[in-house]
């Protein structure tokens, strides 16, 4: 059965792929905007089955990769007090700050600490009630949520040294920055499904309406992402601008509610620098005045907050990893991928993110690539 | 980080926090399900970090959960990085 599910699906991607080419008539540019799908169609070498009129471009659907810069620094700081521990999802480990990663900061003695969920870091501020329990909350409107719900606990138990770090993002307004511009070359989008679980497609409508182009909500299995594909070039080919929900089967309209009502409860929108991305206008959350005891940014002084030195400033110069998250190169266009910059070594953090498209390519890239390591 | 991994409701648990058992595949995890609370034994939920983030329907958590299989993604749910 097994294989058969198997040749089945190489079946169904071979036939998309038809349908794809056939529905093709014009040049178009998608952008995928899911850390996942950038991985699942380098991973099932989804690239090489497009029409080469057909390009496919990588978005900023990486929250680690944008989690800036001074929060990683504000993150490691808090890690090297003596009173507190720093919680981190292990994606954030590998990712340079302006002189080290949380990694490094581990190795110098820095109290880091890995978990899977922000109710574990609540667990250890309330078994360990003399240290000041910090959660590192990255991630976009998919993971905020979980960190709403933990402070919520928080506040009704009572736990007081428990905080957050907050790096939440938001997608539509990065979208509609990278959409905004003069010389914007993306025909369409596909946007990330289980985003959109929680937040619903709504949020999309006014983007495809104001900026006028197709919208399709995509899973991130091969085949779901080839329907996206076809589903956008079919939109394109008609001139329609509008949202459309290829991943029906998990995401409504509505999305989670509440979900919704607990990050409106506990976040307030605020403008945030995406990094690589500069500025995003109401890109980022901060807490609401009733949960600002919550805040761990009061607990990062000291001089892990330095700016960085001249290895920093060598290191910002060749990383274009701005240049990648907005889609405006491939990571092998960039001239110190694979060499300067690879996973162990990443000179920023799409080449050490998990979602990251640097690292996408250097892992999966055809044979013959400079990503071979 | 986007990742979201369909399990199958097992056992709802008695604890302050709405939570339950969630088996994805063999491994079984406990997951809170405070922002699904009308969750029940037997449904399918999406798990993002720990909790359930909506719930979905069965044939197509079961095809995911086959491919993620396949891929070795269950990894991530005991904190290893994604391959």
């Amino acid at each position: 059965m097994k294989y058969l599910e198997e040749y089945r699906d190489a079946e169904v991607i071979l036939r998309l792929a038809e349908q794809i080419r056939a529905a093709t008539t014009r040049p178009w540019r998608i952008m995928e905007i899911c850390g996942g799908q950038t991985n699942s169609i380098l991973r099932a070498g989804l690239l090489q089955l497009l029409p080469s009129s057909l390009e496919l471009i990588h978005g900023p659907g990486c929250p680690v990769c944008v989690t800036p810069e001074r929060c990683i620094d504000q993150a490691i700081a808090i890690a090297f007090r003596e009173d507190a521990v720093l919680c981190t999802f292990g994606d954030m480990l590998r990712v340079p700050g302006s002189d080290q990663s949380l990694l490094g900061a581990r190795a110098a003695g820095g109290h880091v600490q890995m978990v899977t969920s922000p109710l574990d870091a609540l667990q250890l501020a309330i078994r360990e009630p003399s240290k000041q329990v910090v959660f590192f909350a990255v991630g976009f409107e998919t993971t905020a949520p979980t960190t709403a719900v933990a402070l919520k606990r928080a506040q009704v138990t009572g736990v007081e040294n428990f905080s957050v770090l907050l790096a939440h993002v938001r997608v539509p307004p990065a979208l509609e920055a990278l959409l905004g511009e003069e010389s914007r070359a993306i025909d369409g989008l596909l946007a990330a499904g289980h985003v959109c679980t929680v937040m619903g497609t709504r949020q999309y409508d006014s983007v495809a309406e104001r900026f006028e182009l197709p919208i399709v909500v995509t899973g991130f299995e091969p085949v779901d992402i080839l329907r996206g594909v076809l589903r956008c070039v079919q939109m394109l080919e008609q001139g329609e601008h509008r949202v459309a929900n290829e991943y029906r089967r998990v995401v409504n309209t509505g999305g989670n509610p509440v979900a919704q009502a607990l990050v409106d409860e506990v976040f307030e929108v605020v403008d945030l620098p995406w990094r690589g991305l500069g500025t995003i206008v109401e890109g980022g959350l901060r807490l609401r005045s009733a949960f600002a005891s919550y805040d761990a940014a009061r607990l990062a002084i000291g001089p892990a907050l330095s700016a960085g030195g001249p290895e920093r400033a060598a290191r910002a110069t060749l990383c274009k990893s701005g240049l990648v998250l907005a889609g405006k190169i491939r990571p092998t266009e960039c001239p110190a991928f694979g060499k300067q910059c690879t996973p162990r070594s990443p000179l920023g953090a799409p080449m050490v993110s998990s979602e990251g498209a640097c690292a996408a390519y250097f892992k999966h890239a055809p044979k013959g690539d400079a990503a071979q390591p | 980080m986007c990742l979201a991994i369909p399990g199958r409701v097992v056992r709802l648990l008695a604890a302050e926090l709405p939570t339950a058992e969630v088996a994805f595949g063999s491994i079984v995890k406990p997951i809170c399900v405070a922002l699904v609370p009308e969750v029940q034994v037997g449904d399918f939920v999406l798990a993002h970090v720990g909790f359930a983030i909506t719930r979905l329907d069965e044939g197509e958590a079961a095809r995911t959960l086959a491919a993620l299989g396949e891929l070795g993604d269950l990894g991530v749910l005991n904190g290893e990085a994604a391959p």
